[in-house]
């Protein structure tokens, strides 16, 4: 049995229902990422698991314990916040012994797990610094040792990197996914950014409109996305709209040029219209021989963006993104020039639906 | 450029001037009780008199006891009504600034309608239930300025985030409201609270009707038959006003956890 197990969760905010029949089951000790965009349910599934909404329906189990109903302060469960929450009257080490004190724990057990949690953030010179002292990374990471400290079942982290900046946050990732690591603590983590999810997760689950489109790994959820929000959802994405001209041998036909697809077409008949995905990376320039599939069109544009070159090729009515590594002495292709690109057969993915 | 600096010192200076010389004028006409010369007299006699030191000594504690109970309805009710109640902000809003709209004597002569010997809940039937009576008309009477205060400071902090991040800690409520808010609205609750014995300090009306030996009656008694006395205590109140917006002041700038 999963460790933490939802089970046909329903939320609804008067007429609006934002979490729609959920399940989910998450073993101990995983890393799973809610990832989606603003609006799509995930945010309120942490908070349920926290305890600070209450489920319309559904059942939440946490070790086979069903807390659906159970208070916040009943579930033993850390988490932090993206506006770091820390209580700007006590200093960094009150904070961290804040849950310890509420827990009754001795007064040696509170300054030994204080040490201890202050040097697995690695921040023990700010014990006695005020928040308002500390950077937003620092306080962020002075909030993990804080929701830590009291030895949660679950760590739940909703959005803890939104507030930083970019190089901050790529250094917190890792070092939030080191110390969950070290702990084996299972955790479950909130964001609308894709590049986090990606290197942070042991499972993703791709939200939208209060459903869960897709839950794999990330090496999953990219490389082999099942449905066309999911596809453009994760990375960026050509999608380019075809026809069906033997579905047997996965033919399809794309403005005219016939590509072929290893995947097969399932459920897809001669003559049905279908959505193909390729991912940028790819594609290549130029003519490739063998099996390999090969659609000629012109430049439409290209921008220069230093160490690559994007460049944008239409074919009749589709067109197509891919990126190129800048060569100082190759001056970049030119608007309007004729172009043939070439992807493996592999490469092409099957959007479930037809096209739009 | 020089127009533009002009006006506010002009603004400036005719406030002070408007404020001051009277202030000026009244200290002044403190200190001439002895003929002829300027002395302390006024406020000797003032600070002399039994029944100076036995008034304030009462409107002192009343005003003590007021701000405590003042506090224990205002913050929970401000910080309930942020978190959980938004809606009811409005009513709860209309509701704090009814004293500023009811003049006191309404209240009084209606608690002495209600309260009164021979009523069901007879509060005035003896000295101490009158005080609390007074207590509670006094709560009543602070309740704009406190809640305002208490709202203000609610509203600078993330109670939200900060009362989710106590509870996932395993906090209760009331550990919460302690631990956590109060310290962190200290500067408004205090504000409240010095507003409040200011006003309570300098309370005439209900003190006088509900029959209570309060600072208020008794200054408007030396101020119908003393000549001197009365402006020394008119200073005197104002410095006991300053003093607590002083320590306002003081008590913000030590805030833990806050910028200096």
């Amino acid at each position: 049995m999963a460790f933490l197990s939802i089970e046909r969760i329903t939320k609804t905010f008067g007429t609006l229902t934002t979490v729609k029949g959920v399940d989910l089951a998450v073993e101990r000790g995983e890393f799973v990422t809610l990832l989606g965009p603003s609006g799509c349910g995930k945010t309120t599934i942490l908070r349920m698991i926290a305890g600070f909404e209450t489920p319309t329906s559904g059942t939440i189990r946490i070790d086979g314990k069903d807390v659906t109903g159970l208070k916040p302060h009943q579930r033993n469960i850390g988490m932090v916040f993206q506006a770091y929450a820390l209580f700007p009257n006590m200093t960094v080490a009150d904070n961290i012994a804040f849950g310890l004190k509420v827990a009754h724990k001795s007064a040696s057990e509170i300054a030994s797990r204080v040490k201890e949690m202050l040097d697995l953030i690695k921040l023990p010179q700010v014990a006695d610094r005020y928040p308002y002292q500390l950077s937003g990374g620092q306080q962020q990471r002075v909030a993990l040792a804080r929701a830590l400290a009291i030895k949660p079942q679950i760590l739940l982290l909703d959005e803890p990197l939104s507030a930083l900046d970019a190089k901050i946050r790529v250094s917190l990732r890792d070092e939030i996914r080191a110390v969950q690591r070290q702990l084996g603590i299972t955790t479950i983590f909130v964001t609308h950014d894709q590049e986090e999810a990606l290197s942070m997760s042991d499972r993703i689950c791709v939200m939208s409109e209060g459903n869960i489109e897709q839950l794999g790994t990330p090496f999953e959820i990219y490389n082999y996305p099942k449905t066309r929000f999911v596809a453009s959802f994760i990375g960026t994405l050509n999608i380019l709209n075809g026809k069906v001209s033997d579905s047997a041998e996965g033919r399809i036909l794309v403005d005219g040029q016939e590509i072929v697809t290893s995947r097969g077409l399932k459920g897809a008949g001669t003559g049905d219209a279908l959505a193909v995905a390729l991912r940028p990376e790819a594609l290549s320039i130029g003519r490739a021989n063998g099996s390999s599939n090969n659609l000629e069109g012109t430049i439409d544009e290209v921008h220069f963006l230093g160490s690559v070159v994007r460049i944008r090729v239409r074919f009749k009515d589709s067109a197509v993104s891919l990126d190129t590594f800048n060569r100082p002495n190759a001056a970049p292709p030119e608007r309007g020039q004729p172009i043939t690109v070439n992807f493996g057969r592999e490469d092409i993915l099957v959007l479930d639906g037809v096209a739009n | 450029m020089k127009s533009t600096r002009f006006f506010p010192w002009f603004g400036f200076i005719f406030g002070a001037v408007y404020f001051l010389v009277p202030l000026i004028a009244t200290f002044e006409f403190s200190l001439r009780m002895q003929r002829g010369i300027y002395s302390f007299k006024a406020y000797q006699v003032v600070l002399a008199d039994p029944n100076f030191q036995a008034s304030f000594s009462y409107s002192a504690i009343i005003a003590v006891l007021t701000i405590i109970v003042g506090i224990a309805l205002v913050v929970p009710t401000a910080y309930l009504v942020q978190l959980k109640l938004p809606r009811l902000r409005p009513v709860v809003e209309f509701m704090t600034l009814l004293p500023l709209v009811v003049p006191a004597i309404v209240i009084v002569f209606g608690y002495l309608r209600m309260y009164n010997s021979s009523s069901w809940l007879p509060m005035t039937g003896s000295a101490r239930s009158t005080d609390l009576l007074l207590i509670f008309a006094y709560v009543t009477l602070s309740l704009p300025y406190m809640y305002r205060s208490v709202d203000t400071a609610l509203r600078t902090i993330d109670i939200r985030t900060l009362t989710e991040a106590a509870q996932s800690l395993g906090s209760s409520w009331p550990r919460i409201l302690i631990q956590v808010i109060l310290p962190n609205i200290r500067v408004g609750v205090l504000s409240g609270a010095f507003l409040t014995f200011a006003i309570v300090i300098g309370e005439f009306t209900m003190a006088s009707l509900l029959n209570r030996p309060a600072f208020g009656p008794y200054m408007q008694l030396i101020g119908a038959n003393r000549a001197y006395e009365p402006a020394a205590l008119a200073v005197i109140a104002f410095a006991i006003t300053w003093a607590c917006m002083g320590l306002i002041q003081i008590v913000a700038s030590f805030a833990p956890g806050q910028k200096r």
